[in-house]
């Protein structure tokens, strides 16, 4: 929070000496490295099985085929798996931050008795090691009849993640200038009217930037599929893709297409949000 | 976070009348607000974790009743050498993986802090592995390590054939081989939290001592680095929080063989439960992991509490 009382740094910093040609000459080197595996799981992915196995892996690309790809599709049932994570993650990440963004609105904005221990109590129960709840949730979810559905999956995640959004968006909202909300009063809106007009539209930034976060979190997730999930077809990409590792185990550009396959719609978020993305991961960390 | 500072301060000193007001009439409404999640957060999060303390004193196969056996598990889990291996693992891991994350993501954002030509571009390289998924990392890395991959043939190609390995094979080297992969994914996180850390580090007082003839390394270790204390320990805490938790890119790549020498706390508890069917016996492991990520979430918790305070 130092940075507040930064602005009378004085703009005379000119006269460094030009940037060293050395940071481009490091950085540009590993930069390359850093991408090589990127690059090189798309050279395999593209290349037929006959190929990988006269000239290697590590060999490049003299033709573009897609039969790693259509093998992924087909053989792996990688599109209902994306269906399922798709929805997984959609419902997963608008009932996570609907829910958080109620409770952040209660404990930021009103004399809530205990609202300090209970917002901490809430993160706290993010920052548990999941293993200390696979057994129980997935006993759980057999008691209230929802094993092995996709409901279960969101319901979990849900659940998992609420603590972590509503600590963020706490510290969010209760930066709101106070000012709108008595005008809002004097005008006669009440609690649920405020949170609706006034409370959720300001939180944009932080709603989306959480989002971006959120949707890679629950695309991403392996563990908790695999501990309420039974039946293949109900996978999600990240399990079905290991299902098919373990189906094509030496057809390496069959693993590596469906890879990419399931990379592709988290860098897009990744692009597409890039800056939303970064502070997403910076909120919690708190500086 | 920094641009709200402002405003949270201006709104600080009307806060405690309204609160005195507010005290005697919260909306029912948002009580409803507060407790749907909360109720939802205590079954799902805080009644389960309960659940496998219990769980963790029984022997379970998830079918018959559980039989109550005291600390038992616990004293099989001291003399189950896998268990001892996957917790010296994980200490291995916990080590490396933090390390070299940290040496790797606090050189990096020294050496892109400053705006330039193309430094948007190698910061955007460098974090573009966190949006890959643990899992397909995995995937990624086990085609580089492929007996015919491109490492290998990159060691032959530069004349450093006699260093090839079958590395996900190799007992010895398995672990170090997943780390790597584990650590090529967490390094833009690192960075991305220190270049906030530097963008928050006062200029002029390095500025004061280059005019001094402190030399970039002294600057760095005696001026910068105590200001970045914060970020390093909430670094700290949540590389080892991670670690701890720490499955699905050793599942994807190895799922802790070969005979066991990848095994790490999370991998072996998962083995043990969904696996083999020893739900009390896993349930012990996760007691154990628990233990020790408490300390690190205390420290984690302390650090934002302090920060809501101000």
């Amino acid at each position: 929070m130092t940075d507040t009382a930064l602005p009378a740094r004085p703009p005379v910093r000119k006269p460094r000496p030009a940037r060293s040609p050395w940071l481009h000459v490091g950085m540009i080197p590993l930069t390359l490295l850093w991408l090589s595996p990127i690059v090189f799981v798309v050279f395999v992915a593209i290349r037929p099985f006959d190929d990988l196995a006269a000239r290697g892996l590590g060999a490049f690309p003299v033709s573009i085929s897609w039969e790693g790809f259509r093998t992924a599709f087909e053989g792996g049932g990688l599109v209902r798996a994306l269906g399922n994570s798709l929805v997984v993650t959609a419902a997963g990440v608008v009932l996570s931050l609907a829910l958080s963004a109620c409770a952040a609105y209660a404990l930021s904005r009103f004399a809530i008795p205990g609202r300090r221990t209970i917002l901490l109590t809430m993160l706290a129960g993010n920052l548990l090691p999941p293993q200390i709840l696979l057994v129980p949730v997935s006993a759980i979810t057999e008691a209230v009849g929802i094993y092995d559905t996709l409901t279960a999956l969101v319901v979990v995640q849900v659940g998992f993640g609420i603590g972590f959004y509503t600590f963020v968006l706490h510290g969010f909202m209760r930066g709101l200038p106070a000012e709108v909300f008595e005008a809002a009063r004097i005008d006669g809106a009440g609690a649920g009217l405020i949170f609706w007009r006034i409370v959720l539209p300001l939180s944009r930034p932080s709603l989306a930037a959480l989002a971006a976060l959120a949707t890679t979190w629950i695309f991403n997730d392996l563990i908790w599929a695999m501990t309420v999930l039974r039946t293949e077809a109900r996978f999600p990409i990240t399990a079905a893709l290991l299902n098919l590792q373990g189906g094509y185990s030496s057809a390496y550009n069959v693993i590596a297409a469906g890879s990419l396959v399931a990379a592709i719609p988290t860098a897009i978020v990744f692009f597409a949000f890039q800056k939303q993305f970064v502070s997403g991961l910076l909120v919690g960390s708190n500086k | 976070m920094t641009a709200q500072a402002p405003a949270a301060a201006a709104a600080a000193p009307g806060r405690t009348g309204r609160l005195g007001r507010a005290l005697r009439r919260v909306p029912p409404l948002v009580w409803l607000f507060l407790a749907i999640p909360l109720a939802v957060e205590l079954f799902w999060v805080f009644w389960p974790a309960a659940n496998s303390f219990s769980l963790s004193l029984t022997r379970w196969d998830g079918i018959t009743p559980a039989v109550p056996v005291g600390g038992q598990n616990f004293v099989d889990l001291w003399d189950d050498p896998i268990f001892t291996r996957a917790l010296r693992n994980n200490v291995v891991w916990a080590i490396g993986f933090g390390g070299l994350s940290v040496a790797g993501g606090l050189a990096l954002a020294v050496a892109l802090n400053k705006p330039g030509p193309l430094v948007g571009l190698y910061r955007s390289a460098i974090y573009l592995p966190m949006v890959v998924s643990l899992a397909v990392t995995g995937l990624f890395w086990r085609v580089m390590y492929a007996p015919e991959g491109p490492i290998n043939a990159a060691l032959g190609a530069i004349g450093l054939g006699s260093l090839r390995n079958q590395w996900l094979a190799d007992p010895d080297l398995a672990l170090y081989a997943v780390l790597v992969a584990a650590v090529w994914r967490q390094v833009g996180y690192i960075m991305v939290l220190y270049l906030a850390g530097l963008k928050s580090c006062d200029v002029s007082l390095e500025e004061a001592a280059a005019v001094d003839g402190a030399s970039a390394w002294q600057r760095f270790w005696t001026i910068v680095m105590p200001q970045l204390k914060g970020v390093s320990m909430v670094v700290f805490a949540v590389t080892v929080i991670d670690s701890l938790r720490t499955f699905d890119i050793v599942w994807a790549m190895t799922r802790g063989g070969p005979y066991n020498m990848t095994q790490l706390l999370s991998t072996y508890m998962f083995q043990q439960a969904f696996t083999l069917g020893n739900l009390g016996y896993a349930s012990a492991i996760a007691v154990v992991i628990f233990v020790l990520a408490i300390g690190f979430i205390i420290t984690y918790l302390a650090r934002q509490a302090r920060a809501e305070e101000d």
